[in-house]
């Protein structure tokens, strides 16, 4: 059983803290995914799970064990790093079967264990080959299985996918969560990319400058994002924003002088006076004929700037309230840019955010 | 329309193969044409008398040949591996060096700053037997005897070797330093997470990685060393009795001293097979070395 268990962990690189005392749980068997934006300390946080940065304070746990002053072979993890990182001097048999035959593992069982992640990963005709003879997608797949065949209490995996082409990354991503669901252990996952996060997560995990920003399962936090930080971070496209205040008539007087309703609930919640930043999905607007808003929409005149036919659905983009907006358009037809269009948003699904402390309200 | 005698490619190439027929070509065939004379730099005319393989015929049965030929073979080996493991060992501590490492890499480069004419002669007062600084200590370590460093064979050796060493350790350990730099971060940390000792690591990780540096190190100082002339011939002259008497010394004073010119060239064509052999041997390794290391990131 490997829970993983994070204590007020810092990093400390001289006088600049990297994180800053995060807890975190892991439960078996859980696929948590560390996301964040390049330099928010979520590589750093898994290595130091891995063992191959020291931890500054607090205490990391794998089980029962406090592994903080554990060298990385004691602590039964796999790692599976960005660049692969294969032995280029082994064929593809022997990266599998290094760990094995460095723990001394008897000839058969490390056989039968290289056949079995092999199996697994479809690397059976690959098995004679050297790493530079591989694919991207190839490699990528040994140094899962290198990772398999120890049978590691956790398996850590260090933005694996951010070298292969967009084709492919989808693919193993595929492959990486039937992974997860053949062999149930703890995966600890560190992305930036938010569809991955979101694909393949238990849980996610969010951080922003070595701090843990939101917790929670991917649809929980697309729903109801804790801040400003998380609602933009979160889904594709981003949210769309603009600035305004509450007024006492329960509605939200944005910058351009535009009023809108707030539903009774989200009216009741805000205090009037609230200076706040109104915050709206792309897919809960609804452009005039292309479906229905629901029962709390309200209209918007606005001009299209640019389209994006994506097939089942065009992205089209607007100014608003001084900011860029983008809208799902369901059930396309062509729109020329400087069209003027009229919007239903979807009240009901707004979000506003306090606009100092970016809250959620 | 005037005739074309040379295509351009030839045309322009010209200049260039003149050059290399003058300097290279010319003279080798030269010398080989001689190591089937009798020729002495004394005698002009002995360079039109030729005798065939005769020289070579007589340096086959040649127990001072064979016995610097040996000697040489014998350097060689201990030199170049003596050189690779301090090489080895001072490459991985300068790595390690948090700070400083640039000045540590310059002052590790000082001994190649020196040309070995120089060197052989501090050697060769270093070990001097009377006023040599080894010496000298030795004494002041209650070692009463004067140990006679270069006229005793294995001991003239041994200070030949030392400066030989001193002076060329650090060829072998900037390209290994060189090496360890290139080596990329990650497939070590993935040794360590897979349950490797900082042994194993370097063993099955680091070594493979750094094979090809030493590789080039070893091709470049074996012919270093197998023509190795100036220290040994400032230090002892291949003497005392031809006790410290390497193929170049020896050639040196059949073609220059001996004015036998001739048969110098026969030993030299030998002895050229020796270097060939060290090259071709470490070029074989050094291919095979790095038919992994190409291309795996």
């Amino acid at each position: 059983m490997a829970v993983v268990t994070l204590e007020k962990v810092v990093k400390r690189y001289g006088p600049l803290d990297v994180v800053h005392g995060i807890d975190l749980d892991i439960a078996h068997g859980e696929f948590v995914v560390l996301v964040g934006p390049s330099g928010c300390g979520k590589s750093t946080t898994l290595r130091m799970i891995a063992g191959l940065e020291d931890i500054s304070d607090g205490t990391i746990r794998i089980g029962d064990r406090v592994v903080n002053d554990l060298p990385p072979r004691d602590r039964n993890v796999s790692m599976v790093f960005q660049n692969y990182a294969l032995y280029p001097h082994m064929n593809v048999a022997e990266n599998l079967g290094f760990s094995l035959k460095i723990a001394n593992r008897p000839k058969d069982e490390i056989t039968q264990r290289v056949a079995e992640a092999a199996g697994i990963l479809g690397l059976d005709d690959l098995m004679d080959r050297l790493p530079g003879q591989l694919s991207g997608g190839q490699r990528q797949r040994v140094a899962m299985g290198r990772a398999i065949v120890r049978h590691p209490d956790v398996f850590l995996f260090d933005e694996p996918l951010s070298n292969l082409d967009a084709k492919l990354r989808t693919q193993m991503r595929t492959e990486i969560k039937k992974l997860h669901q053949k062999v149930k252990t703890t995966v600890i996952y560190v992305t930036h990319d938010q569809i991955e996060a979101m694909t393949l997560a238990d849980r996610m995990v969010i951080m922003r400058g070595g701090q843990i920003e939101q917790v929670g399962s991917p649809m929980d936090i697309f729903h109801n994002p804790a801040n400003l930080f998380v609602a933009q971070f979160i889904g594709s496209p981003p949210m769309n924003l603009a600035d305004g205040v509450v007024t006492d008539a329960k509605t939200v007087r944005l910058e351009n002088g535009m009023e809108l309703p707030l539903t009774a609930d989200m009216a009741g919640r805000v205090a009037a006076g609230t200076a706040v930043v109104m915050g709206i999905r792309a897919e809960e607007m609804v452009f005039e004929g292309h479906g229905d808003a629901g029962a709390q929409s309200t209209r918007v005149d606005i001009t299209a700037s640019l389209s994006e036919p994506l097939g089942n659905e065009s992205l089209v983009f607007f100014e608003f309230c001084g900011r860029e907006w983008v809208c799902r358009m369901f059930d396309p037809r062509p729109v020329e840019p400087g069209e003027s269009l009229g919007v239903h948003l979807n009240m009901d699904r707004v979000h506003l955010f306090d606009k100092t402390t970016e809250i959620r309200l | 329309m005037k005739r074309k005698i040379l295509s351009p490619p030839v045309l322009l190439l010209l200049p260039a193969m003149i050059i290399i027929v003058a300097v290279i070509l010319l003279p080798l065939l030269l010398s080989l044409y001689t190591s089937f004379t009798p020729f002495k730099l004394t005698r002009p005319d002995t360079f039109y008398r030729f005798i065939g393989l005769r020289n070579y015929e007589r340096l086959f049965t040649d127990v001072y040949f064979w016995a610097a030929f040996g000697r040489t073979f014998v350097v060689l080996t201990i030199a170049l591996n003596v050189e690779m493991m301090l090489g080895l060992g001072l490459a991985l501590l300068v790595n390690r060096a948090i700070a400083g490492q640039r000045t540590l890499r310059t002052i590790m480069m000082f001994p190649m700053m020196f040309s070995p004419i120089l060197v052989g002669f501090q050697f060769k007062f270093l070990f001097n037997d009377n006023i040599g600084l080894v010496n000298n200590a030795l004494q002041s370590l209650g070692i009463a005897q004067a140990i006679p460093w270069l006229v005793d064979e294995y001991l003239a050796l041994f200070a030949i070797l030392t400066a030989e060493i001193w002076s060329s350790t650090s060829i072998f350990a900037i390209l290994i330093l060189a090496g360890l730099m290139a080596i990329p971060r990650d497939p070590i940390e993935a040794a360590k997470v897979d349950g490797c000792t900082v042994w194993q690591t370097f063993r099955h990780i680091t070594l493979p990685y750094l094979m090809p540096f030493m590789f080039i190190a070893m091709t470049i100082r074996s012919l270093d060393i197998a023509r190795a002339y100036d220290i040994v011939q400032i230090m002892t002259a291949g003497g005392p009795a031809r006790r410290t008497e390497l193929l170049w010394t020896l050639i040196s004073r059949t073609g220059y001293v001996d004015a036998n010119m001739g048969l110098a060239n026969a030993m030299a064509y030998i002895s050229i097979f020796l270097s060939i052999f060290f090259t071709w041997y470490f070029f074989r390794k050094l291919m095979a070395a790095r038919r992994y290391m190409g291309g795996a990131q």
